[in-house]
């Protein structure tokens, strides 16, 4: 049985080799990383747009404000410390998402959408 | 408080220019981090906060030169304009020696600021209310990351506390210059025992959070408003001014 609670990091792939960067460091002096995400206008979802570093979540959200927002992108910021997110496996890609790729019937394209709700 | 006599051109212009030097010459301190910040995120803060100042010190020149006449140019005025022809603030060119230094300097001068135009947003003169509404903002998140950054170093580790603490006994000399007000200044009916009395409240309960003792002792450095500097400012409008000084009227 393929193991899916193993805890995957975001930012690990590629360095996971040497046990994930992003995690392994909170007694060291490096500050830990944080995922950051931006509504740009109001009605929208907020976006992944990247990470920082930042000594906690106060820090995360002022750094994410003069990194992410210089050139008016948002009108809101989510932070979340890297480390808690659960990223899924990529070698277990295969099993987790082909099988929906030949079940056409699950894409809403059968009908119209009214142009109300655009981003959908 | 705010009647409506009119202020002379000169006691304008001056004020204006104070102003004005004091956020150019912070700027440039600031910009002095760029690319040496501890980390890109705080490079990236300051250097933001460095631009928002030399938008304030544009917006001020502007104004300034438009009074002065006689072909005065916002550049003029921040080129080719001498040490004593400056009038900022002694504490906005002092040395950034270090981050604890930096953010300290960063959050008296915006608190300072920021309580100033509070009150030129009411000024009798709608470019300067007009200035000041549309920087009130930009020092709103001045106090407030220098603040964070004074507090979190002074409420840190042992050394990071000791540095905080060097910088507040460095800088505490210069702090008193802000309310001494210049003949210019008094011209311009503000009322500075009302900012100083919220200058003062806003310090002392940042300080307290960050956990350091802040003494008022009753001297300070005074003459930058008048255009007497520590040996500080000279160095500053060298590297400044030169290309400018070396070739005349270059542009881009």
């Amino acid at each position: 049985m393929k193991n899916f609670i193993t805890k995957h990091f975001y930012g690990d792939y590629g360095e996971i080799e040497e046990g994930g960067v992003s995690n392994k460091n909170e007694q060291n002096i490096a500050w830990p990383l944080w995922e950051v995400f931006i509504r740009s206008k109001q009605g929208l979802d907020h976006k992944h747009v990247g990470s920082l570093h930042a000594a906690d979540a106060q820090m995360a959200i002022e750094n994410a404000r003069d990194v992410y927002t210089r050139r008016l992108e948002g009108v809101s910021i989510w932070v979340v410390e890297s480390k808690n997110i659960t990223a899924s496996n990529p070698e277990e890609a295969g099993e987790l998402f082909e099988p929906a790729e030949n079940k056409i019937y699950r894409h809403p394209t059968f009908y119209k959408l009214p142009k109300e709700v655009d981003h959908m | 408080m705010a009647s409506t006599t009119t202020v002379s051109k000169e006691d304008k212009i001056n004020y204006l220019l104070y102003i004005a030097d004091t956020a150019l010459i912070l700027s440039h301190r600031n910009s002095e981090w760029c690319g040496h910040a501890p980390v890109l995120e705080q490079d990236i803060a300051l250097t933001n906060i460095a631009l928002d100042l030399l938008g304030q010190a544009r917006n001020f020149y502007q104004y300034a030169a438009e009074l002065i006449g006689n072909n005065a140019t916002e550049d003029s005025l921040a080129y080719l304009r001498l040490e004593h022809e400056y009038k900022n603030l002694l504490l906005a060119e002092q040395p950034n020696e270090d981050w604890a230094y930096t953010v300290l300097r960063q959050f008296y001068i915006s608190t300072f600021l920021f309580y100033l135009y509070q009150q030129l947003q009411q000024n009798e003169d709608e470019q300067v209310a007009a200035i000041a509404a549309k920087s009130i903002k930009e020092v709103a998140y001045h106090v407030r990351w220098s603040g964070e950054w004074v507090i979190r170093l002074g409420d840190g580790t042992k050394e990071s506390n000791q540095r905080m603490q060097q910088a507040l006994d460095f800088l505490k000399d210069y702090t008193g210059e802000v309310f001494i007000a210049a003949n210019y200044e008094q011209a311009m009916q503000i009322d500075m025992a009302t900012i100083q009395k919220k200058w003062e409240e806003k310090v002392a309960a940042v300080l307290n959070e960050a956990m350091l003792s802040f003494s008022t002792n009753n001297f300070s450095h005074t003459g930058g408003k008048t255009g007497k500097h520590t040996e500080h400012l000279g160095y500053i409008l060298t590297e400044m001014q030169y290309l400018q000084r070396t070739y005349p009227n270059a542009t881009w």
